[in-house]
C-alpha cells in the first residue's frame, strides 16, 4: 500500500532528523532510494540541486517530489499523485507538530533538561558523521562521470569553503559549466 | 489575525532559498519587528527548534504560531511556511518529467551533480568545528559516516545509538 508506506517513511524522516537539512540527506536516501526504490540515486542528487535553488528546506522539497513521483510511478493518475505529494509533505511535519505540543506542555526548559543535554553529547558528533555520509554516498560514478566532474567539484568546494559564495550562485555556476563543458 | 499570520509565514517561506537557517533573519524581522514576540523569547524558541528532531523551518513556525494563537495558530503558520516550497516543487515535478530527457537538461545536471556533493562536503567541516569535535568525539563522527557509507546501516540506528550513548555517558559516567 503505497500511501501507508509513504506516510510511514516520511514520519520516520521527520522524527529522526537531527542537525538540519544536510544531516537528513543520508536518511532520506536510505529510505527513498535504497529501501523503496522510489527514485534513483541520480534523481535524488537532482532534487538536492533543485532544492538549493528553490524556496524551502530539502526535507519538504524531497517529500513533495518523492510523494508525487512514486505515486505516479505506481500507476495512479495525476490528481492522485498530487495527493501523494500532499501526504508526504504533511507526514514529514507531523512528528514536529506532536513533539512541540509535548515540549510546550511538559518541558519548560527543554535545553536545560539533563536528559536532552546528555543525549546531545552523542548526537552532536554523530550529526557531523551523518553529513559526511551524505557527501560520501553521493560521491559515486553516477554523479562523477569523468574528470570534468572532479573539476566542477573542486571549484564548487573552494568557492563555497574559501570564498563563501552563496549556494545558489555556486549551483548556477555549476549549471553553466555543465552546459559549456558537455556541449 | 490568522490571515495575517498565514501571509507572513508564506512570505518567509517564499523568500528563504536553500532552506533552514537562511530564513532566520527574515523571520526575526517579520516576527520580532512586528512586536509579536520579544527578542529573548525568539532566541529561546530558535535554540529549541534547532535541537529537536524535524525540519527547522517547520519547528520554528509551529512554535511561533503556538506562542501567538495556540494549536490553530501553529497549524496556520506551518502551512504558510511550507506552501511556497510545496507549490514550487510540485510545479517542477509536473514539468520536469517532460523535459528531463532533453539534451540541455542532461548537460545542466551533469554540471550540477558534482557541485551538490561539494555543497554537502563543506558543511562537514564547518559542522565539525561548531560541534566542537575533539580527537575522541571525532571517532563517533567517523564511525557513524563509515557505518552508513560502507555497511549501509540505516541512519536511524546511528541516531538512536548516538542519543543512547550520550545519555549513558552524560548521566552515568560524567556525573562522577
Amino acid at each position: 500500500m503505497i500511501f501507508l508506506q509513504l506516510f510511514w517513511v516520511y514520519v520516520k524522516i521527520g522524527l529522526f532528523n537531527f542537525g538540519g537539512g544536510y544531516a537528513m540527506l543520508s536518511l532520506i536516501q536510505d529510505e527513498v532510494v535504497d529501501k523503496h526504490g522510489w527514485i534513483s540515486m541520480q534523481e535524488f542528487t537532482d532534487i538536492v540541486a533543485v532544492s538549493q535553488m528553490t524556496p524551502g528546506p530539502i526535507g519538504i522539497n524531497s517529500a513533495t517530489y518523492v510523494g508525487y513521483t512514486c505515486v505516479l510511478n505506481a500507476g495512479y493518475p495525476l490528481p492522485v499523485a498530487v495527493l501523494g505529494s500532499c501526504l508526504a509533505t504533511l507526514s514529514v511535519c507531523l512528528p514536529s507538530f506532536v513533539l512541540i505540543w509535548i515540549i510546550v506542555h511538559y518541558f519548560t526548559r527543554f535545553r536545560q533538561n539533563r536528559y536532552v543535554a546528555s543525549a546531545f553529547l552523542g548526537l552532536r558528533p554523530a550529526t557531523v558523521g551523518l553529513i559526511a555520509s551524505a557527501a560520501l554516498l553521493l560521491l559515486n560514478s553516477e554523479n562523477f562521470i569523468d574528470y570534468k566532474s572532479f573539476l566542477i567539484f573542486g571549484f564548487a568546494f573552494l568557492l563555497t569553503w574559501k570564498v563563501k559564495l552563496h549556494p545558489i550562485l555556486t549551483i548556477l555556476a555549476a549549471g553553466v559549466s555543465g552546459l559549456l563543458l558537455y556541449g | 489575525m490568522y490571515w495575517t499570520l498565514f501571509l507572513t509565514f508564506t512570505r518567509i517561506g517564499a523568500f528563504t532559498i536553500g532552506g533552514g537557517y537562511a530564513m532566520l533573519p527574515l523571520i526575526e524581522r517579520e516576527v520580532v519587528g512586528r512586536g509579536w514576540i520579544n527578542r529573548e523569547d525568539f532566541f529561546d524558541l530558535f535554540t529549541v527548534s534547532q535541537s529537536m528532531p524535524g525540519i527547522f523551518a517547520v519547528n520554528i513556525s509551529l512554535f511561533l504560531g503556538y506562542r501567538l494563537k495556540k494549536i490553530p495558530g501553529s497549524l496556520v503558520c506551518m502551512l504558510g511556511a511550507i506552501l511556497p516550497s510545496f507549490l514550487m516543487i510540485l510545479l517542477i515535478a509536473l514539468f520536469f518529467t517532460h523535459i528531463q530527457d532533453q539534451l540541455w537538461v542532461e548537460r545542466l545536471f551533469k554540471g550540477l551533480r558534482p557541485a551538490v556533493v561539494a555543497l554537502i562536503a563543506v558543511p562537514c567541516f564547518t559542522a565539525a568545528r561548531s560541534a566542537g569535535l575533539t580527537w575522541k568525539t571525532s571517532f563517533i563522527a567517523i564511525g557513524a559516516a563509515m557505518l552508513i557509507w560502507l555497511l549501509g546501516v540505516s541512519p536511524i540506528y546511528i541516531i538512536l545509538a548516538a542519543a543512547g550513548g550520550g545519555l549513558f555517558y552524560g548521566l552515568r559516567i560524567k556525573k562522577d
